[in-house]
């Protein structure tokens, strides 16, 4: 069986990015680090192979950098990576990046395609379901766990209502969230191991997309301002009646 | 006046694509490493943050060694990691040096388990042991299923261990080894002694194993220093080992020297991360802390402190760095570690203590690791050649004049 896993490089939710306001895009000037929300897919990856056997193959689309992300899931055990990081792709929107992401995955021998819910940067949350679309095959979201059974796919799903199973048939796209498993550390060996691994640079050519890139994509960020400061909470000092007061307050806003 | 002013202004304005790399590394020293030195220093920081700083200061309090983090560190591949083969990752020198920095930038006691199991323990199985004893234990001690410890310091011969009394004496196929040894970093918890005794050839490597008749082992209690990490003493009454138990590569004290080399190395690197741990702290302590209506950061002796201590952590830096190319490029003197682990161990215990000022009162509480830093420093700064042995090993080299004796 054998999975590809889509990842993606972002900037380090550790010391908070700050947006460029003449491209509108996140500037990536500081540390880059794989998506921590990836490294659940990763591991997820990793955990299919490791019962079912076959092998994980990352995708990425993104700058240059990127490699480093490439570099860590190898360094977790995917055995290959695939890079696409041509600047025509500069800016692209969800749509174009999930036709790139797409292009590059017809090309893996797949059974199973992972993918975060959403970004920790872009946070549109719909490159996985559009590239479910373009692959025409089922899009099972939101994943709190997974098992696979011959050509069967089971997922639970958490949603407002409660917990669904939802089986669907292979090949599929998955995406999981934080807390589907506990992501690995790449090992030492692991890290020196990984230059080894094949790592595939294709470009726009390689992948027969004739018009992608920021010029062509259907939307366009056109204006950004900071979000409004949240207006400061109440401070109930406790002078014997903080308990009364809060329950009151609580009751009020129809809360209990 | 004005054009005083623009004058200063410029000197403060570089060019926009100009950035200032971090508070704690100014001279993106850490540009230097290869993009696996750097995945090495990400996983384990990440490692560190994750695992070992909500548990560490409890057991630092309480004195326990934090027996689940050696699954950890060995499920990463970090004891032996800059040996080849034999289950070891086989990393450059570099790597080595900044994973020593990061799991001391959790804890000296954690820093001193690896470099005990990986620079004193494995490294001479490695370099002077039989192929059956390699066989024997360095996979399993790479794997953290096996412990080791060093075994050189006696109660009366401490920097200078050639006076050792431990000895050991041929007794028919074998030896019988007498003596005892103290200050042995995971002395009790260990599965296997490296034990240096005087013999009549000169100084022997013994790989004593735990459970072997006549050998025990009892803890130092009462540390106020590395209480994470286990002290002990061992002592062997008439201990019989066979000959497969001798380390069969050296003989005299360039045996244990060399190991002490090995870990050094690692400790000039590693006691960076305890001062970085204890600056950041201050930094973000200072920019928090208001006092005369004011965040302390403000204040001009605040900011001198931390501008000397940024100033040591890049000259430190840049010292391990450059220790770790000549390392790395086969060119690495004994006296150029000497001169690094002075230097930086130095640094760091200064940074330590300026950053308990910063602190105030609640630089003493383990609420913050500022203390705890401090304290083990304490420990780094006599174990591996006191400052004052280190001194002398560079005053010797400089003036070619023996100060030791
Ligand atoms: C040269 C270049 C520069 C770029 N610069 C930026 C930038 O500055 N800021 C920015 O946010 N994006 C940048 N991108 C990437 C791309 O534009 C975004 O990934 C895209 O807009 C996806 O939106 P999202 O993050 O909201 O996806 P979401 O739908 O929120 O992502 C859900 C999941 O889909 C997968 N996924 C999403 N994007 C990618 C990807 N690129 N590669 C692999 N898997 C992916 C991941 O598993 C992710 O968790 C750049 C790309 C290139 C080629
Ligand atoms: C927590 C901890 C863990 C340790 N772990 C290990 C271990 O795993 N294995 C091991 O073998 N040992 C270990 N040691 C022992 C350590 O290496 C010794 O403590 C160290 O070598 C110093 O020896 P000493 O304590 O006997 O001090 P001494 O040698 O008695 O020195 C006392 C003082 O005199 C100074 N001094 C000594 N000689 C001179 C001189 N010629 N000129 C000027 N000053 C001098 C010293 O610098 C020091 O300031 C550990 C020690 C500690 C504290």
């Amino acid at each position: 069986m054998n999975v590809v896993v889509c990842i993606k490089q972002v900037p380090d939710p550790n010391s908070p990015g700050q947006l460029d306001p003449s491209t509108h895009l996140l500037k990536r000037d500081g540390e880059l680090v794989l998506d921590p929300g990836d490294e659940f897919g990763v591991e997820a990856g990793l955990q299919l192979v490791e019962k079912h056997g076959g092998q994980v193959t990352v995708v990425s689309m993104g700058p240059e950098r990127g490699l480093d992300a490439v570099r860590k899931a190898l360094a977790m055990g995917a055995a290959k990576g695939v890079l696409i990081s041509d600047d025509s792709l500069r800016g692209s929107d969800a749509l174009t990046t999930a036709k790139v992401l797409a292009a590059a995955i017809r090309k893996q021998d797949f059974d199973v395609v992972i993918t975060a819910t959403e970004s920790t940067d872009g946070y549109t949350g719909v490159v996985p379901q559009m590239i479910a679309g373009l692959l025409d095959i089922p899009a099972v979201t939101f994943a709190k766990s997974v098992s696979v059974e011959g050509d069967k796919l089971t997922a639970q799903r958490q949603t407002e209502t409660g917990i669904e199973v939802v089986e669907a048939t292979l090949p599929v796209v998955l995406s999981v969230t934080a807390g589907v498993n506990e992501p690995r550390y790449p090992s030492l060996k692991g890290i020196m191991g990984a230059k080894q691994k094949p790592l595939d640079r294709p470009g726009p050519a390689d992948l027969n997309l004739e018009d992608v890139g920021g010029a062509s994509t259907g939307q366009r960020i056109t204006a950004i301002d900071s979000a409004p400061e949240r207006a400061a909470g109440e401070i109930i000092k406790d002078e014997g009646e903080a308990a009364k007061r809060i329950v009151d307050f609580l009751a009020d806003k129809k809360v209990i | 006046m004005a054009c005083f002013n623009s004058a200063v202004t410029t000197a403060q304005s570089p060019p926009a694509t100009l950035r200032l790399p971090a508070a704690s590394d100014l001279y993106a020293v850490d540009d230097l490493l290869s993009d696996d030195e750097r995945l090495i220093r990400d996983t384990v920081r990440a490692m560190v943050r994750e695992r070992v700083l909500p548990v560490i200061a409890d057991h630092f309090e309480a004195a326990t060694f934090p027996h689940q983090l050696v699954a950890e560190v060995a499920g990463l591949g970090l004891l032996g990691m800059h040996l080849t083969g034999y289950g070891c990752a086989g990393t450059s020198a570099v790597g080595y040096g900044i994973a020593c920095e990061e799991l001391e930038a959790g804890d000296s006691g954690l820093r001193s388990f690896v470099s005990v199991q990986g620079s004193l323990a494995m490294f001479p199985i490695h370099a002077y042991g039989s192929e059956e004893q390699k066989q024997k234990f360095l996979p399993e001690m790479a794997a953290g299923s096996m412990i080791g410890c060093f075994g050189l310091t006696e109660a009366d011969a401490g920097s200078d261990p050639g006076r050792m009394r431990t000895s050991a004496r041929r007794a028919g196929e074998g030896w019988v080894l007498n003596g005892s040894k103290m200050w042995i970093t995971n002395g009790s918890i260990a599965d296997l002694a490296v034990v240096w005794a005087a013999t009549e050839d000169g100084v022997r490597g013994f790989i004593v194993e735990r459970g072997t008749p006549g050998f025990t082992t009892s803890d130092i209690h009462r540390k106020l220093s590395l209480r994470a990490s286990v002290t002990s003493e061992l002592h062997f009454d008439s201990v019989y080992l066979p000959e497969t138990a001798a380390l069969p590569g050296v003989t005299g004290m360039r045996g244990p020297l060399s190991c002490l080399n090995e870990a050094r190395y690692g400790i000039a690197w590693g006691a960076l991360g305890a001062g970085r741990a204890c600056f950041e702290a201050a930094v973000e302590y200072s920019s928090t802390r208001r006092m005369f209506d004011r965040s302390i950061a403000r204040f001009q002796l605040t900011q001198a402190k931390l501008a000397t201590m940024a100033t040591s952590l890049v000259q430190g830096r840049l010292v391990a760095h450059r220790l770790g190319t000549l390392k790395d490029s086969g060119r690495l003197h004994p006296v150029q570690v000497s001169l690094a682990k002075r230097a930086n161990v130095r640094a760091a215990i200064d940074i330590a203590r300026e950053a308990r000022t910063i602190l105030g009162a609640n630089g003493i509480t383990l609420e913050y690791p500022v203390i705890r830093h401090m304290n083990n420093l304490e420990s780094v700064l006599t174990y591996e050649g006191t400052e004052e042995v280190h001194t002398l090993i560079l005053g010797k080299a400089i003036t070619g004049e023996d100060a030791f004796s």
